[in-house]
């Protein structure tokens, strides 16, 4: 469909074209309301989290939202982190947050790898009924996951995967690569062809092109890969609640467990101090990937 | 399916197709044997599991699947069953309201944005950083600011504001707007974002053009801007419309599905039948439901192209 409104080729960013600004009138200041008021509606959530995590709950009761805290307490973090619980489990986020880093560290590589080998041949080693699997594969990008999920749990469980580490990289392997491939697909395809030939004079066939000319090649195309599914699959809820069992539970379905826990009395600090710690990977790699996520999400407009 | 996909390689890379070099070659078994696990995807995952989906739509499957043909009935008692009519009432509403106030506040908000102003980046990072959370911490978050007692409507009475309210989660009536905000807050940023590269993304004359007739800026964002990006829109809308017929995430974080069934929608119905309430028949009829919308979009697609190369074909 409409994924490739913008080429990743072309920068995102090209700076402003609109009519050209006059000095400050009142539709100047108009603009700039709007906008800053806009940006306070995006930015209240993120104040209320960080004060409500460093109040003690006697000042919460209180009822000051939007206050700074006027006794500063770091124990929500700490019991958040650490003690926080889940049921009969008093463990806090971290068992939650290392899941989250092994499914995260396993996931995002092999399922670029395999996406990545898919581009290139389906660029240029096309055989014959390849494209018709890759539009099945587009295709599986629209596919609500619910339509697919039981048939994958009781095949999974056909083949002792289901509720294993190795079975959640299954899935996100299998969910990432619609994707994945049409981003590399439409990256190779956009290289020029004489590289591909030159190899091929030389000799070198399959695995002797991808390996020397077209990794190298497609190291921008990856980073933007990275930022995506590194986001994505930390970010994931339904496939952590469904395929990732109890041993392997990733942190959001853990900070979902603990701040609906229903017994004894909610303790929102540490609600939110879990929800920070476990929004703050994928915000990190927001900040510090900048205009990179931007083309990421570009890219990635069928995910979803 | 395949047009489709053909149709969006072509228009963004047109050089996939011209070099001749690329022609289809006889089966390389390199390329098979490096695709295998895409081959396994497609037919495997997107093929075959979609089968006995919709196969076992037609069983009276419990907690484990079975072959016992019941014919409709599944999908007789899902069209009778208030949680699941709700649920597509609810998601109708949903994506309805997301998708008309995404598209106008991500429109407006990138139209503001493209007014040279200072500390561009600034804002674009403000709007866009809620997008890096998952809908899990947005629900989440936005579940504490609309708490009743201790949340906005606490702290804006507290200045004076006595009749202020502003808890929509624990009311029936009006537990879904509070889900609608929470996805805004969390995806317009990228319909901002689309917008915003859509409006670069058009022809500088345009803007000369307008301003030689006297066009005021307003109308040329809206009368002839916008028609202009159809790609940009056609992203954002089909991004926002996969988020919608999927959203499930932040009504778990954000109210359960409650209060009540207030808030269900098909995809936790689909979950809940097939893992707490054990009938996976009738999940799996409510999961079939849910590839309609896919296959009416893949229809239109089609009918769309063909009439553009019908038309084409006449000039």
């Amino acid at each position: 469909m409409s994924t490739n409104a913008l080429p990743l080729s072309q920068p995102i960013v090209d700076g402003p074209r609109g009519a050209k600004p006059k000095r400050i009138t009142p539709a100047r200041i108009g603009v700039y309301a709007f906008l800053v008021l806009s940006a306070l509606f995006f930015l209240l959530p993120l104040w209320v989290m960080i004060v409500t995590s460093l109040k003690g709950m006697p000042e919460i009761r209180l009822g000051h939202l939007f206050n700074w805290p006027a006794e500063l307490t770091f124990d929500p973090w700490i019991k958040a982190w650490d003690t926080a619980c889940t049921g009969r489990d008093c463990n806090g986020l971290k068992p939650g947050f290392w899941n989250s880093v092994k499914i995260t560290l396993l996931s995002v590589p092999v399922s670029i790898v395999v996406a990545m080998i898919n581009g290139y041949a389906l660029s240029f080693w096309r055989y014959k009924g390849s494209e018709l699997l890759f539009a099945v594969l587009i295709f599986g990008a629209f596919v609500p996951y619910q339509v697919v999920i039981y048939p994958l749990i009781i095949g999974l469980r056909e083949v002792g995967l289901f509720a294993t580490l190795p079975g959640i990289v299954v899935v996100h392997t299998i969910f990432g690569m619609p994707i994945l491939t049409l981003l590399y697909r439409n990256f190779f395809a956009s290289l020029p062809a004489e590289l591909f030939k030159a190899g091929r004079v030389d000799g070198a066939g399959f695995w002797g092109i991808f390996f020397r000319i077209m990794l190298p090649m497609s190291v921008p195309i990856t980073i933007v890969a990275v930022i995506l599914q590194t986001t994505g699959i930390w970010n994931d809820f339904l496939f952590g609640t469904v395929f990732a069992g109890r041993e392997n539970m990733p942190m959001t379905v853990q900070l979902n467990n603990i701040v609906t826990t229903t017994t004894g009395i909610r303790e929102y600090n540490v609600n939110m101090a879990a929800t920070i710690l476990t929004a703050a990977v994928p915000l990190v790699v927001y900040f510090v990937s900048g205009k990179w996520f931007v083309r990421g999400i570009a890219a990635g407009a069928v995910k979803g | 399916m395949s047009q489709v996909a053909q149709g969006g390689g072509a228009a963004a890379v047109p050089a996939s197709s011209a070099f001749p070099v690329r022609r289809r070659r006889k089966f390389n078994y390199q390329s098979v044997l490096g695709t295998l696990p895409m081959i396994i995807t497609a037919i495997g995952v997107f093929v075959i599991c979609i089968i006995f989906s919709v196969i076992w739509s037609f069983t009276n499957s419990k907690v484990f699947p079975n072959f016992n043909f019941v014919g409709l009935a599944q999908y007789q008692r899902l069209w009778t069953t208030d949680r699941w009519l709700i649920s597509v009432q609810n998601v109708v509403i949903f994506g309805a309201l997301s998708m008309v106030f995404g598209m106008v506040f991500g429109y407006l908000l990138a139209v503001f944005m493209d007014q040279r102003i200072k500390q561009e980046d600034l804002f674009r990072s403000i709007f866009l950083y809620p997008f890096a959370m998952s809908l899990v911490v947005t629900g989440l978050v936005w579940q504490w600011m609309f708490d009743p007692n201790l949340g906005i409507q606490a702290a804006v009475r507290q200045i004076g504001w006595t009749s202020f309210s502003l808890a929509p989660l624990v009311n029936k009536e009006t537990a879904l707007y509070g889900v609608v905000l929470g996805g805004l807050w969390n995806g317009v940023g990228v319909t901002m974002a689309i917008m915003l590269a859509g409006l670069r993304g058009v022809d500088a004359e345009i803007w000369k053009a307008a301003k030689v007739d006297g066009i005021p800026t307003w109308k040329t964002y809206l009368f002839i801007v916008l028609p202009m990006m159809r790609g940009a829109i056609a992203t954002a809308f089909i991004l926002q419309l996969t988020g919608v017929v999927r959203v499930f995430d932040i009504v778990i974080a954000m109210t359960q599905g409650g209060p009540g069934i207030s808030t269900q929608v098909p995809a936790i119905y689909v979950i809940q039948h097939i893992t707490d309430r054990a009938n996976v028949g009738q999940g799996m009829a409510a999961a079939t439901m849910m590839l309609l919308p896919v296959l009416l979009l893949i229809v239109v697609q089609g009918l769309l192209q063909w009439n553009a190369k019908r038309k084409q074909g006449r000039a």
